[in-house]
């Protein structure tokens, strides 16, 4: 009896070492096979489409033709806005890494502690239930364990593992709901409103304190972003220009269908919805180029909408504002000459609407319908 | 190999021959069966066909990823009918990911689980005759047939910027109401309404049987911990359903008929649709994953010669699951702008859910612990799920906490986290339940060699697939997209290559179906040995067309979570 039990228990070893080492064979049997079909299909593909810049095809938006001729004309002058050069890997993903990407916001670096945390939380749990699978399998096979024993309770180990998972829960939980509390911080009285609108598929840029000008901005296609030393598919035409080390109050809303504006580096992400004003605080801790993409799909076009921020020195800032045709507040009192480029004073900032919470539905936004 | 309820085992066999089995002729006994084992097999067919579909239209996706640019989408556009142009290109893009998503969870994964395995061995553990409505049960069915046609019809007719629905499987408004012109999102709204209400059918159905049809003594207490899941299930279809058949009609009278529930230029909110879906989208998740909580206890408890460990903890676990996967919805949208004091509460409960789940994971183990363990490919697939399932788990409880969600809310972390728990636990225990039941549904023995294969080549592939995702979505890549930037090439390379081998391994898995019919050995009634204790397997393999005309009687001491007691056992290895 116990040797066609041993017997039976061996077939079932050498099952599983058969099948693991067949598999491995397929795994790397498949790599080879499949490396040289890439190679095929690259061959025979050839080039990729190019990328079509939505704006020269469709939008009739006399706005971002104007304000395309108008940044045009600015760089030829004297106190030149250049758009600032990316540094490689910052504000960027970087190819092969398995980590989130450097946080330049005070929010992010919080944020990206607890991040840590739970990656080994979820490590050490998940390497501690594959040991006791291990071990189990080892330790309790039929040929090791051939009687097995008729424990079916065992209240103390019940609670245990009841109870130590709601500590650990409990745990993250305190930190957790802290760093909420940190996000939703609301921006003081002197932040600097922006409004990032999503359009299908551009991103429009309002700085309502400035004059309320709009940039609208459009992905480049990849080869004038190689040719600018900027990354395929995350560079755009004009970038959200912000300056560094203030609050800055973003507030997000969508023109047509709902988008979401999202900065990886600057732990940020809102949805842009529209009929809704969503606001965040966003201070970035020093200048850079920052990408994103729309995170919330949109329609064709979807991932051919990023973002890109440039954050600039306070005064480099104010020189882009000015070079936009843009305002401030204190030139109400004396520039009679500005008078006709700010015809309204912010209007949205000067809603006390609650962060996050839904704003009164804005009409004002979309120039296409 | 003498079953454990010889008593029963006798009864069975006497009613195999007579009017028993006698079978309607083939176009009566497949297209108005009224025999909950028909009705389960056309399930599980059925889902394994929309399977291939689902499977290779993820297929197109990982070709398509497998590096920058787009390659293939514009090939397609122009097979579905579209024009070559770029948007169009795209737009067969989101029509893939939206397919891939409705097929898998309402046209494989529910029908395979609750349709299929629900069907045959919901009445087979209860010891009752039939389904408590078996004409219904067939209307379930082809309810979810229709629901897949008008599906597939809807990806050839125009969705807006090409053929088909590009809106996603969550048919978020507005882009599914004015930002998709044509008849094509009507279509794939139409078939979750028909999937639905089949599902809806499919869980008074269960809830009825279950409730009334159990053999004499087989109290809620003492049913199989499988009863119990698709017990649990059926009440989460029953709440959650109706919810998404509202918002979904909703979305198509603003799309057809004026209104405005979800368009803020009337008054509505697309947030509000967002919550419908979510109310009905969360308990979904469950729906997917209980019925394999189910079937893994039965597979480990049989494999293991152990009763299951701590059975009212995990019959009970499953009820909590269900209660609370009600109440944390919006974690879905924790970017959408909701308050703080929202988040914080649904960060809470998300989290809550991992003790019953957690108390879940350690039972199984416990049950193992001390056993008796054999290797069968059941087991083996039942392993696979548990730690599978482990790490897809704890990803949840990190996705659970809103403040970190900011930075991986969709990205491909998500989707490496619900492959996890799906494509891993739901799939995983789905092979789990087809390699326990197969001989006892069809009559015929696998083979364990090709059964393991499969469970290896599909380990290493999906893993393979799916881990590196999360590497992905940490650096940022968001989910939902055709072309990224070369940054994100190098996982994309390794995860497209993981499919290779997934795919190989699924044709083991149709290899064995063959080999199994063909030259499989004639399955015994209980080709598991004394571990397998449940009532099926006092019938003979395949079960009688009729079985239980006299019902069975489970005696007081004989208790399937605790079947060491008897002395008898010993003595029959």
């Amino acid at each position: 009896m116990s040797s066609i039990q041993s017997f039976a228990a061996h077939r079932g070893t050498f099952r599983i070492f058969a099948a693991l080492l067949a598999a491995l064979v397929l795994t790397f049997g498949w790599q080879a096979a499949s490396a040289q079909s890439t190679l095929e299909s690259g061959d025979l593909v050839a080039p990729a489409p190019a990328i079509t810049p939505p704006a020269a095809l469709e939008q009739v938006d006399p706005a971002a033709a104007a304000d395309v001729a108008d940044s045009d004309a600015v760089a030829a002058g004297a106190d030149a806005y250049t758009p600032m050069a990316p540094v490689e890997g910052k504000g960027m993903p970087v190819d092969g890494l398995i980590d989130l990407q450097d946080q330049f916001s005070d929010n992010g670096r919080t944020a990206y502690g607890l991040h840590v945390g739970l990656v080994w939380m979820m490590a050490i749990i998940s390497v501690f239930v594959l040991g006791l699978l291990l071990y189990v399998v080892v330790r309790f096979n039929r040929k090791a364990n051939p009687v097995p024993s008729k424990t079916t309770h065992n209240t103390l180990i019940e609670v245990v593992w009841t109870v130590v998972p709601v500590l650990i829960l409990v745990a993250i939980a305190i930190p957790s709901i802290g760093l909420l509390a940190k996000q939703y911080e609301v921006p003081g009285e002197d932040a600097i409103t922006i409004k990032a609108t999503g359009y299908q598929w551009y991103w429009g840029y309002t700085y309502p304190d400035n004059g309320e000008f709009e940039i609208i901005s459009n992905m480049l296609d990849e080869d004038e972003a190689v040719a600018r030393g900027e990354p395929s598919q995350l560079a755009v035409d004009n970038r959200m220009v912000v300056p560094a080390g203030v609050p800055i109050r973003l507030q997000v809303t969508g023109a047509d269908v709902i988008h979401s504006f999202a900065i990886p580096s600057l732990w940020f992400k809102l949805d842009a919805v529209p009929g809704r004003l969503n606001e965040r605080l966003l201070e970035i801790e020093e200048p850079g180029v920052y990408y994103g993409q729309c995170s919330e799909l949109c329609g064709a076009r979807h991932a051919f909408m990023p973002i890109a921020i440039e954050a600039l020195p306070m005064d480099q800032w104010r020189a882009w504002v000015r070079a936009q045709g843009g305002t401030f507040p204190e030139d109400e009192a004396a520039a009679a000459t500005d008078a006709s480029l700010a015809p309204l004073q912010a209007p949205e900032s000067a809603v006390p609407g609650a962060p996050g919470a839904g704003a009164p539905p804005i009409e004002d936004t979309s120039p296409t319908t | 190999m003498a079953t454990t309820a010889d008593a029963f085992q006798a009864h069975a066999d006497d009613h195999a021959h007579d009017h028993a089995d006698h079978k309607p002729s083939f176009f009566a006994r497949w297209f108005m069966s009224t025999n909950h084992k028909d009705i389960g097999t056309l399930y599980l067919i059925f889902a394994i066909m929309a399977g291939i579909v689902g499977g290779a239209i993820s297929g197109i996706m990982r070709m398509e990823l497998a590096e920058p640019g787009i390659q293939y989408l514009t090939w397609w556009a122009e097979f579905m009918g579209g024009s070559a142009d770029f948007d169009t290109a795209l737009h067969m893009w989101n029509v893939f990911i939206t397919a891939h998503g409705l097929i898998m969870v309402f046209f494989m994964v529910m029908p395979a689980m609750i349709g299929g395995f629900g069907n045959w061995f919901v009445p087979l553990m209860i010891g009752a005759p039939d389904m408590a409505f078996p004409r219904m049960n067939n209307v379930s069915f082809w309810l979810t047939v229709a629901g897949f046609v008008s599906l597939i019809f809807s990806l050839f007719v125009p969705g807006g910027t090409g053929p088909g629905a590009g809106t996603g499987w969550t048919f978020y408004a507005p882009l599914s109401s004015t930002g998709s012109q044509g008849p094509a999102v009507d279509f794939a709204i139409f078939s979750l309404h028909l999937a639905g209400a089949g599902s809806i059918l499919g869980a008074t159905n269960f809830i009825t049987t279950i409730f009334n049809m159990r053999a004499p003594g087989m109290t809620l207490h003492k049913m199989p911990l499988f009863v119990w899941s698709v017990l649990v299930t059926a009440f989460l279809l029953l709440l959650a359903l109706p919810v998404l058949a509202a918002a979904i009609t909703m979305l198509l009278t603003d799309r057809n008929f004026g209104t405005t529930f979800f368009d803020p230029a009337g008054g509505g909110d697309p947030v509000l649709y967002q919550h419908l879906f979510w109310f009905f989208g969360h308990p979904e998740v469950y729906i997917m994953i209980l019925p394999g909580f189910g079937m893994v206890s039965q597979i480990i408890a049989t494999f293991s010669r152990k009763p299951v460990f701590g059975y009212l903890g995990m019959a009970y676990a499953m009820v909590a699951i269900g209660v609370v996967g009600f109440v944390v919805w919006a974690h879905h949208m924790y970017t959408v702008g909701l308050d703080v004091n929202t988040k914080m509460y649904f960060t809470a409960a998300t989290m809550v859910i991992a003790v019953p789940t957690g108390v879940k994971i350690f039972s199984w183990i416990a049950t193992m612990w001390g056993g008796s363990i054999e290797f069968k490919s059941p087991l083996v697939w039942a392993l696979g799920f548990i730690f599978l399932f482990t790490v897809g788990g704890v990803t949840g409880v990190y996705l659970a906490n809103g403040g970190i969600d900011d930075v991986v809310h969709d990205t491909y972390f998500v989707v490496a986290h619900f492959h996890y728990v799906l494509s891993m636990g739901a799939v995983f225990s789905i092979f789990a339940g087809f390699y326990y039941w197969f001989p006892k549904m069809s009559g015929r023995m696998h083979s364990e060699l090709l059964a393991h294969l499969h469970f290896w080549g599909f380990f290493i592939g999906v893993n393979v697939i799916f881990f590196p995702q999360h590497f992905l979505g940490l650096q940022g890549m968001p989910r939902r997209y055709p072309d990224y930037t070369p940054a994100y090439q190098y996982w994309n390379e390794i995860s497209s290559l993981g499919y290779h081998i997934m795919a190989a391994s699924m044709l083991l898995f149709f290899a064995n179906l063959i080999y199994a019919y063909t030259v499989g050995k004639k399955a015994p009634a209980n080709p598991w040995g004394e571990g397998a204790t449940t009532l099926e397997w006092t019938l003979s393999s395949p079960p009688p067309f009729h079985q239980f005309e006299t019902l069975p009687v489970i005696e007081d001491h004989h208790d399937y979570h605790d079947h060491r007691q008897g002395d008898q056992r010993e003595t029959t290895v």
